[in-house]
C-alpha cells in the first residue's frame, strides 16, 4: 500500500487507513481514538468568516473604552491598553509586553494566519504561497492565545470590585464577550487534520 | 477501547519503518527530517525527550514558589495599604460571600497547577514502566493537562485588570506584587513542559513491556 493512503496518527503513531469519510461523520484512531478527519461542509468558509468576526472584535476590544469605575464622585476609566500597562512601572515591564502578546497581538496573529490559510480554499482557489507555515504557526500560536482567558478574568475581577464602587462596562467589554463566543465557535469547526488533507490535495493539483 | 488485551494487533508509523508527522498525520519515508506535506521537523519518540518536560516543569515548580510567597496585589486605601498574597485574596474573597468565585479562582491558582504539576511528573514517570493507570487513561489526563492548563493566566489577568481599573487617587488604588510575574512565569513553564511531553512515549511503554513478557 503506498503511504499516501496511510495517516499516522498524530497522538499515538498507529497507521490508518486513509479513507473518504462522509460529511458530518467522524474518522477515529483505531487505538487512541483521536479524531483523524471530520469533514464538514462549508467548514472553511465558517473557519474564515468566524476569523475575519474575530478580527474586527479584536479592533473593537482595542480600540472602545473598556471599563469605567464611579466611587465617591471619582470615577476612572480603563481601556484594554491599560491592562496591558498594568505592570509597565518598574522591574514588570516585561509581564506587560507578555499581557499584550497573550490577549491581543498572539490572537490576531492566529486570526490572521487563518484567513490566509483557509480563505483561499473557502473559494475554491489554490492554497497562498507559504500557506502551509502560516497554518503550522496557527495551529502553534492557539494555546498561546488567551483573549477567552483574559474575558473570565475581567468577570472575575468585576465580582471584586463591585462591592466598592459601581463599575460601567464599556464596548470593549462586550466586543470581548463576543470574542469568547466566537474563539469557541472558530475551534470546535477546525478539524485540524482536514484542513491538512485539503492543502495538500489543492497544492497537488 | 475496542482491543486493550492485544495492543500488538496495531502497527505504528516507527514500527513500519516511517516516520509519522505529528502536525498533519503523513506518513513520511523513514529518515526524513522533515514532513514533506507541512514542513514540521520529524523525530521519532524518544525517552530522552523526557528531560526536557523535567525541565520545564522544574522551573515551573521554582517558579510556584515565589508567587505563594510574595504579594499578588498591594491595595491603597486612604494612605492604608495592605498586601494580599494568592491565598490571602482567595480568603478575602470567602469572606466577602462570593463563594462562587472565591471557588474558581481558587481552581485556577492553587487546585490547578498543584494538580498539573503531579499530573506531568506522573505521565513522564509513568512512560518507563507499566503504570496502573492504563493508556487510554493517561491519555486523558494528557489531554486534560494540555486543556486546562493555559486557564491558570487568568489569575495574572485579573491582577492586570485591578491595577488598571482601581486607580482613584487617595482613596483606593492597586498596585501589582511581583507574585504576578513569577506566577506568570510558573503557568507558561508547565505549559510548555506539557508541550514538549510526546504522547506517543504512552503506547511505547506499552508495546516494550509486552515484548518483555513474550
Amino acid at each position: 500500500m503506498h503511504t499516501d493512503q496511510l495517516i499516522a496518527c498524530p497522538t499515538c503513531d498507529v497507521l490508518n487507513r486513509d479513507e473518504d469519510v462522509k460529511p458530518h461523520t467522524v474518522a477515529r484512531c483505531a487505538r487512541c481514538g483521536t479524531v483523524l478527519a471530520a469533514p464538514k461542509s462549508g467548514a472553511m468558509t465558517r473557519i474564515a468568516m468566524l476569523s475575519l468576526t474575530a478580527l474586527v472584535l479584536l479592533a473593537a476590544a482595542a480600540g472602545f473604552p473598556f471599563l469605567e469605575l464611579r466611587a465617591q464622585g471619582l470615577s476612572h476609566q480603563a481601556s484594554v491598553l491599560d491592562a496591558v500597562l498594568a505592570f509597565s512601572s518598574g522591574p514588570m515591564a516585561p509581564l506587560s509586553l507578555a499581557t499584550a502578546l497573550l490577549i491581543v497581538l498572539l490572537p490576531a496573529a492566529r486570526y490572521c494566519a487563518l484567513i490566509y490559510t483557509l480563505a483561499p480554499m473557502a473559494l475554491g482557489w489554490r492554497p497562498a504561497p507559504h500557506a502551509a507555515a502560516a497554518y503550522r504557526w496557527a495551529e502553534r500560536l492557539k494555546p498561546w492565545a488567551m483573549a477567552e482567558i483574559f474575558i473570565i478574568g475581567v468577570a472575575v475581577a468585576l465580582v471584586k470590585v463591585s462591592g466598592l464602587a459601581r463599575v460601567g462596562l464599556g464596548p470593549a467589554f462586550w466586543a470581548f464577550a463576543a470574542l469568547l463566543v466566537v474563539t469557541i465557535l472558530t475551534d470546535n469547526a477546525i478539524c485540524r487534520l482536514t484542513v491538512w488533507k485539503t492543502l495538500k490535495t489543492r497544492s497537488a493539483s | 477501547m475496542e482491543n486493550p488485551e492485544n495492543p500488538q494487533r496495531f502497527l505504528t508509523a516507527a514500527a513500519a519503518g516511517l516516520a509519522g508527522c505529528r502536525v498533519c498525520g503523513t506518513a513520511n519515508p523513514g529518515g526524513a527530517r522533515a514532513c514533506t506535506c507541512c514542513g514540521s521537523p520529524l523525530a521519532a519518540a524518544d525517552p530522552a525527550s523526557l528531560q526536557r518536560v523535567w525541565a520545564w516543569l522544574a522551573a515551573g515548580l521554582i517558579a510556584y514558589v515565589p508567587a505563594n510567597v510574595y504579594p499578588m496585589l498591594r491595595t491603597t486605601t486612604f494612605g492604608r495599604s495592605s498586601e494580599n498574597t494568592l491565598i490571602g485574596g482567595i480568603a478575602e474573597l470567602f469572606s466577602h460571600g462570593s463563594y462562587g468565585v472565591a471557588l474558581i479562582v481558587f481552581f485556577a491558582s492553587i487546585v490547578i497547577p498543584v494538580a498539573k504539576f503531579l499530573a506531568i511528573a506522573y505521565l513522564a514517570v509513568s512512560v518507563r514502566k507499566l503504570a496502573a493507570l492504563g493508556s487510554h487513561g493517561r491519555l486523558v489526563l494528557y489531554e486534560v493537562v494540555e486543556f486546562i492548563g493555559r486557564w491558570s493566566m487568568i489569575d495574572v489577568f485579573v491582577v492586570a485588570i485591578l491595577t488598571a481599573l482601581v486607580q482613584l487617587d487617595f482613596a483606593a488604588a492597586i498596585a501589582p506584587g511581583m507574585a504576578a510575574v513569577s506566577f506568570a512565569i510558573s503557568v507558561a513553564f508547565t505549559m510548555l513542559a506539557a508541550q514538549s511531553f510526546d504522547p506517543r512515549l504512552i503506547w511505547n511503554a506499552e508495546s516494550e513491556n509486552l515484548n518483555d513478557h513474550a
